[in-house]
């Protein structure tokens, strides 16, 4: 495989979620974090799960990447069975999860390197192109406890990038930076999200930040996890997170969650 | 500089202090000697090659013992942090028996090999396998499990994890049990030279033995002194720079 190949835009994949339910034993009994939940994103989509925490939207991007197992239901990939993590699939997790051991380019090549068909210098070439996408070239060798909060983040999604993915799972990956470093990165994310075509499912309990990146918000209730509501946010991108706009779209969210956090906050009354 | 300046004053108060305290008069020059006789000692039995045969033959048997201590124990470390029926078993061994100090070793060692090299070999593997063991498998459980998580989403597994992620993610704590393990070879093998007397070898354990029959308390302390010399320079030459290197790439350590 030459470099070009490497770095092309392979087309972002479809996913199927068909009727998947996963339950949790704690020894306070039985959370059922997902039941029965059914879902498909398009190809190329940017879809946000949001939820209080519990919902099981975590999970649901854990058993997508193959992560975790369904107690039932199915996840399809292309129209092909996840039955463990893969190359196509690459996620990104709120700890950053970088290694210590290795610095930044290390980390961006850890993926690469377990890629077939690439030589080592091919390998950071494709490297070394993520780490300019991310705005890090400077820092490739650069301990990885030397990079501030948001930095560690970059270099977690140019390691997520590097195998050329045609899914990205993103799991909170802003919840732990500051709202400043968060706002650049959100330009980042949709600068990126342009350039490399992608299939993203990104999970958050932020609904702002659900409204400003995701093309379509599903609305998760906790304990059972079902999807309770689906927002298709149609703004034109890039988004500003601040803009009076977006916010109608996260007040509205905002509105349906309280709604349904409050009528089951009467249930347990009852 | 500075650093380095203090502790030459340290070291050179405390030997003033000793040199004072054995020309005072008040203890017997036989059983307290100065600092300048065991130095004489020292140069005598440099000159004339018996410290030197006598580090030989200890490095030797340290060397071989404590290298075969930590290619038993690492492996095993490994597996017993990863999988629960060795933890409970071969873990529970290893930690119920490195409680064991190391001279207990000897007795057992003398009736099953006699006094031999094997018998010294045995007490020396002993005394350093165990806590190798338990230091290993604390450094693999102390890993975050998100970094195994990590490795599966990019394709890794089996072999490659193993040698990829969870050895270098251990490797701080590997290093902190090589050097235990160190200083347990260290005294494992002291206690078997001065037990075991063979004719295959004259150690600096032995040396000691004999400096004790002879009432020569020069030779003693000199050996004393030698032995403590090794000690630091193996750790500032073996393991420092390790540590050093570890504390710059993961940021941990605040002392200099």
């Amino acid at each position: 495989m030459s470099i070009e190949n490497a770095l092309i835009n392979i087309a972002p994949e479809r996913i199927e979620i068909d009727g998947v339910t996963k339950s949790f034993t704690t020894n306070r009994g039985t959370i059922v974090a997902l039941d029965n939940v059914s879902v498909k994103v398009a190809e190329g989509e940017f879809l946000c799960l949001v939820g209080p925490s519990g919902c099981g939207k975590s999970t649901l991007l854990n058993i997508i990447a193959g992560l975790d197992t369904p107690d039932s239901g199915r996840v399809l990939a292309n129209g092909e069975s996840v039955t463990g993590p893969g190359r196509d699939r690459m996620v990104m997790f709120q700890e950053h999860a970088l290694f210590p051991w290795l610095d930044v380019l290390g980390n961006v090549m850890f993926g690469l390197r377990l890629k077939p068909g690439l030589n080592n210098k091919e390998r950071k070439e494709v490297a070394k192109y993520y780490l300019d996408l991310v705005g890090l070239s400077k820092f490739q060798h650069a301990n990885i406890h030397e990079l501030s909060g948001g930095m560690k983040q970059r270099v977690a999604l140019a390691r997520a990038l590097a195998p050329n993915p045609r899914v990205l799972l993103m799991d909170e990956p802003f919840a732990a930076l500051d709202a400043l470093t968060r706002e650049q990165l959100y330009g980042d994310i949709q600068r990126i999200w342009e350039a490399r075509r992608k299939t993203i499912v990104f999970v958050t309990h932020n609904v702002r930040e659900a409204a400003c990146l995701g093309d379509r918000v599903l609305l998760f209730s906790p304990n059972p996890g079902r999807i309770r509501a689906e927002f298709q946010v149609d703004l034109p991108r890039p988004r500003d997170i601040n803009s009076v706009e977006l916010a109608r779209y996260s007040t509205e969210i905002t509105t349906a969650l309280k709604g349904f956090t409050n009528k089951q906050g009467t249930e347990a009354a009852e | 500089m500075i650093r380095s300046l203090s502790s030459i004053v340290f070291f050179l108060t405390l030997l003033l202090a000793w040199e004072f305290v054995a020309r005072s008069g008040h203890y017997s020059p036989v059983l307290l000697p100065s600092p300048l006789n065991v130095l004489e000692y020292i140069w005598q039995a440099t000159c004339d090659g018996t410290l030197w045969v006598a580090t030989l033959v200890t490095m030797k048997r340290l060397m071989l013992g404590y290298g075969l201590g930590l290619l038993f124990g690492i492996p095993l470390g490994l597996i017993t942090a990863r999988f629960r029926l060795l933890q409970d078993t071969l873990g529970l061994l290893a930690l119920g028996v490195q409680t064991l100090p190391s001279v207990c070793w000897v007795p057992l060692a003398l009736l099953w090999f006699g006094q031999t090299e094997a018998a010294m070999l045995f007490v020396v593997v002993m005394g350093t396998l165990w806590s190798v063991i338990i230091a290993t498998n604390d450094g693999v459980r102390a890993m975050p499990p998100i970094y195994l998580r990590a490795a599966r989403t990019m394709g890794s597994k089996g072999l490659h994890t193993w040698f990829k992620v969870i050895l270098p993610a251990s490797l701080p704590y590997l290093v902190g049990g090589m050097k235990q393990g160190w200083a347990f070879a260290w005294r494992s093998l002291m206690a078997a030279e001065i037990f075991v007397t063979i004719l295959t070898g004259f150690g600096l354990g032995q040396l000691l033995q004999y400096g004790r029959e002879l009432l020569a308390m020069d030779q003693v302390v000199a050996v004393m002194a030698i032995i403590v010399v090794i000690g630091l320079l193996a750790d500032r030459l073996l393991f420092s720079p390790w540590e050093r290197f570890f504390h710059r790439r993961w940021g941990t350590g605040s002392m200099k």
